[in-house]
């Protein structure tokens, strides 16, 4: 059934019919044309269409499109002022931690979540949080530092909400 | 070494760890993917696949599916084979895969009807409205059963595909399931076998995976306002698909436009032609653009990596490897795909980089009902370097020699023949040995164990030898404001190809590397290459783009030398100059050169060039070759293990990659490769396996089928970059792709067998095939028998 919903992506109000079967991963790519969220496995274990909802790391492809009103949506492109790169961003890139880097933009966003909630991850902490994101070029020693280094980053750069 | 540190001390870009060029496109998701791009009108795919592993096709009804609102078209392989001019069959060895199945499907997956419809869901939809009928066939799953004489025929004839020149001796074959078979003869290994102290004879085999790219296959092809045929396609190889497409549709190469953007990974997978024919006869069909972009699900119905089983026979005297008698059968599935070129590139180096003066391989490339097999990160060579290199370990234990110095001993020198005969050059693999050997610092023994966790250290060593021949060719630009623009087939598949050909031509051209934009491959600008893939891009498009970029700055430095009254060999191009060796003040800039020698900023300076390395004749009889080819990549992998022998779980404590790559152009980029591949491998090794059940895959899912995630990452890892440099390659380069990929699982199970004395000879080791294993040693019984 068709519908006419409303939801908060990146600090924007989108207003779009939609089926009820669309996934949010659909309506992102499809009809937002947010490419920063990637199809691959298209059962929630890969963590290629990671998006946050309400700052939490969800995989987009499990999640219905209609169920995601009313909460804040925010997708690689939402990340930062949109401008400069994140410190996130600047560690995966001073880290050399992307090759193909098609996983790259739900490692960016999961790594984002893990730092809001736990500021000086152990890397234990880091490899548990991280375990549901794929990375087949398996750049994950890279990523490990790329974390820590954001780490230090964010600990001294003033509080980013976004 | 000493040349390698005089020529490297005037070089300022290479050799330096530069960071990567694409980096800013792709940590904001702003890089060009094929599944971006869209076009008005644009159609989507979906296709209905074989539910049977063997099967004759009796009746297709697709009335009520055309039927659909929303579906442009219905497309069996009995149509796509009336079409006049139209092959209905492609394959890069022989041409045996059909566009979609006509007849028979030959494998549970296979294509046999195509929807485009207006959207995804809709083609589904279609798909559920068609009906088949099919009358099963007998089928054959196992490679050893595939060979005997009473096995079902997966093809009738052969038809070789005559697409590339190291297969134009593939040959049309009958009435057999091997549809290649190369045969390696040298010394007398009867006489060997007789003559020896001991002999070992070992089973060794490997499952079929898959490459699993984070990007499944996407492509998208239209007609332009010339009904010229463009295609976007995430491929490895755009200048194969263009000449297959050209092959097969009777299209002239001109008329066809096949552009790559970034692909998200490819591992061997994106190689050759995999969706481009069905989506072009969907395009040529319906006039629209049209997509398709694979699932998860059908990425693991279309490529794998070969299953092998290797017999390896070893004959021992006097403490040395006299002999060595290996069988190689290669699964390569209901198509050949490239499993021809890897039974012949992988199969002449099973018998390992040594010494070894009697040698008998035969290596056969087979066909099966199971899912097309093709290149996987290390062309098969993973498979072979498996078996030969978990028995030498084998052999030394039994000898009781130290397995590095058992290894040190027989490994090829500079200027010694390999078992094909050609003498290896550029060949460090005694020094990854000792590097590896030395990281993991091998002769440090803990104390006696006792509990039930049990350490072990292992290492295993092996050699990939590059493609050959082969061809790339590029253009580089230059500007009158000292940028260059450079034009070459390299896909960009997270390797760091263009990092790597910017620091070339930068330092060619006396550029810095942001100066030097590489143009992504289109094959109406850019020149013809083989593939990306095999380790050969630095060595073969590294050597195009230098030598074009050399032609540049030979017409910069004849336009200086005639203006400034010097000898042209006495100039060097720096900081976006041309000057005078040892007095660099006197000198002209990039600029002030194409104002003197065209009186204008106005125009371009261009110049192509093409590295086509040949081999000589090889033997069909013996495999013997002064040249099998124009590089190796030795590599070795040194580990260390504790194997809990209550669960028989392994963890890897430690890993150490090494590899010859040559003269590393970006020294930490080759230590990634090596790194990344190996740690990639750890997951081949432990868990990845395709698991069929008489020819049905039960685990084609991410949430069935595991690859390596970082909680996979040992505690300790480290890679070595060895640099023994090229003579001819680009500034001594060779490759580093999958160098690191080759030598893991021996290592491992060499490690395994230290720490608890089990040996395991089927990958992947898992905790169940190791608590057998101690069950049988200890003449217990599995828990939970």
């Amino acid at each position: 059934m068709k519908r006419e919903i409303t939801l908060r992506v990146n600090d924007r109000d989108e207003t779009l019919v939609i089926e009820d079967a669309d996934t949010l991963l659909e309506v992102l790519r499809d009809r937002l044309k947010l490419w920063s969220v990637r199809e691959s496995c298209g059962v929630g274990a890969c963590g290629s269409c990671t998006v946050l909802l309400d700052g939490r790391p969800v995989s987009a492809c499990l999640l219905l499109a209609v169920r995601s009103t009313g909460r804040e949506i925010t997708t690689l492109e939402g990340l930062g002022d949109g401008q400069a790169l994140h410190p996130i961003q600047e560690a995966f890139v001073s880290e050399r931690a992307l090759q193909c880097a098609y996983c790259t933009p739900g490692f960016v966003l999961t790594v984002k979540a893990l730092l809001d909630k736990n500021p000086n991850p152990s890397d234990d902490e880091i490899r548990e949080y991280l375990s549901g994101n794929l990375c087949r070029c398996a750049g994950y020693a890279d990523i490990l530092r790329a974390v820590h280094l954001a780490r230090e980053k964010q600990s001294r750069a003033p509080v980013q909400r976004r | 070494m000493a040349t390698r540190d005089k020529d490297m001390a005037d070089l300022s870009v290479v050799g330096q760890s530069v960071y990567r060029t694409d980096a800013n496109p792709k940590v904001t998701g702003r890089a060009l993917h094929v599944g971006n791009i869209e076009m008005p009108g644009m159609l989507h795919v979906a296709v209905l696949r074989s539910p049977y592993p063997h099967a004759r096709i009796k009746r297709i009804d697709k009335a009520k599916a055309e039927a659909l609102s929303g579906v442009t078209v219905v497309l069996t392989g009995a149509e796509i084979a009336k079409m006049p001019g139209v092959d209905a069959h492609f394959g890069p060895a022989f041409r045996d895969q059909p566009i979609l199945a006509v007849e028979k499907v030959c494998y549970a997956g296979d294509p046999v009807v195509a929807v485009a419809a207006v959207d995804r869901r809709t083609a589904e939809d279609a798909l559920q409205l068609v009906e088949v009928d099919y009358e099963q066939l007998p089928a054959v799953f196992d490679v050893l059963e595939a060979v005997k004489p009473s096995a079902p025929l997966v093809h009738e004839q052969h038809r070789p595909a005559k697409a590339f020149a190291d297969l134009a001796h593939v040959k049309a074959g009958q009435r057999s399931n091997i549809c290649y078979h190369f045969k390696l003869r040298t010394g007398d290994v009867d006489k060997a076998f007789a003559d020896a102290d001991r002999v070992f004879e070992d089973t060794f085999s490997s499952p079929p995976a898959q490459h699993v790219p984070m990007e499944p296959h996407v492509t998208l092809v239209y007609l332009d306002e010339h009904e010229r045929l463009n295609v976007w396609t995430s491929s490895q190889s755009p200048s194969y698909v263009r000449t297959e497409l050209s092959a097969t549709f009777g299209i002239p190469m001109n008329r066809i436009r096949v552009r790559v953007p970034y692909i998200g990974g490819g591992y061997g997978a994106k190689l050759y032609a995999k969706l481009e024919p069905l989506v072009t006869v969907l395009a040529l069909i319906t006039r629209k653009p049209v997509r398709y972009a694979l699932t998860r699900e059908e990425e693991f119905l279309t490529i794998t990596k070969h299953r092998v089983v290797t017999k390896i026979k070893t004959a021992v005297k006097n403490g040395a490897i006299t002999a060595r008698k290996c069988e190689v059968y290669w699964d390569t599935g209901a198509y050949a795909e490239i499993g021809p070129r890897i039974g012949h590139k992988s199969g002449y180096t099973s018998a390992g980089p040594y010494r070894i003066p009697n040698v008998w391989i035969d290596s056969y490339c087979v066909y099966t009902h199971r899912v097309p097999a093709g290149a996987f990160r290390g062309f098969g060579v993973p498979q072979v370097i498996w078996a030969y290199d978990s028995q030498t370990d084998m052999i030394a234990r039994a000898l009781g020699a130290d397995p590095v110095e058992f290894r040190l001993k027989p490994a090829l020198d500079e200027g010694e023949p390999f078992a094909t005969g050609t003498l290896v050059h550029s060949f460090g693999v005694k020094e990854a040995i000792r590097q590896a050997a030395h990281a993991i610092d091998w002769t440090k023994r803990g104390p006696v164990q006792t509990g039930t966790k049990r350490r072990g250290k292992g290492i295993a060593a092996g050699v990939k030898a590059v493609l050959t021949p082969s061809i790339s060719g590029a253009i580089v630009i230059l500007n009158a404001d000292g940028t260059a623009n450079v034009l070459s087939s390299t896909v960009e598949m997270g390797q760091g190809s263009e990092t790597t050909l910017g620091q070339i031509v930068a330092e060619e051209l006396g550029l810095t590397v942001g100066q030097v934009h590489i143009v992504q491959p289109d094959t109406d600008v850019t020149p013809y290459d083989t593939i990306t893939a095999g380790s050969r891009s630095t060595y073969h498009m590294g050597n195009a783009v230098r030598m074009a970029a050399a032609k540049v700055k030979a017409a910069l430095c004849e336009a200086v030398a005639a203006k400034l009254e010097v000898d042209p060999g006495d100039l060097l191009a720096r900081n976006g100059r041309v000057c005078v060796r040892g007095m660099e003040e006197r000198g002209m800039t990039i600029g002030e050169i194409f104002l003197a020698k065209f009186g204008s900023l106005g125009t371009t300076l261009a110049a192509e060039a093409v590295c086509q390395p040949t081999a000589a004749h090889m033997d069909p009889e013996t495999g013997q070759s002064e040249k099998c080819t124009e590089y190796w990549f030795p590599s070795a992998t040194a580990v260390e293990v504790e194997v809990d022998t209550e669960t028989g779980r392994v963890a890897v404590l430690q890993l150490i990659s090494v590899g010859d790559t040559g003269t590393a152009i970006n020294p930490k980029h080759c230590e990634q490769q090596l790194l990344c591949a190996a740690v990639m491998h750890l997951g081949l090794t432990l868990f990845e396996e395709m698991v069929f059940d008489e020819g049905q895959l039960i685990n084609g899912s991410l949430l069935d089928y595991q690859v390596a995630s970082i909680k996979d990452m040992p505690r300790s890892f480290r890679s070595v970059v060895v640099e023994v440099p090229h003579a001819d390659g680009p500034f001594g380069a060779k490759g580093a792709g999958e160098t690191g990929a080759l030598t893991v699982a021996p290592a491992v199970a060499n490690a395994i067998e230290d720490a608890v004395g089990v040996r395991i000879r089927d990958l992947p080791i898992t905790p169940e095939k190791i608590l057998r294993a101690l069950a049988g040693k200890n003449g217990t019984k599995v828990p939970g028998n």
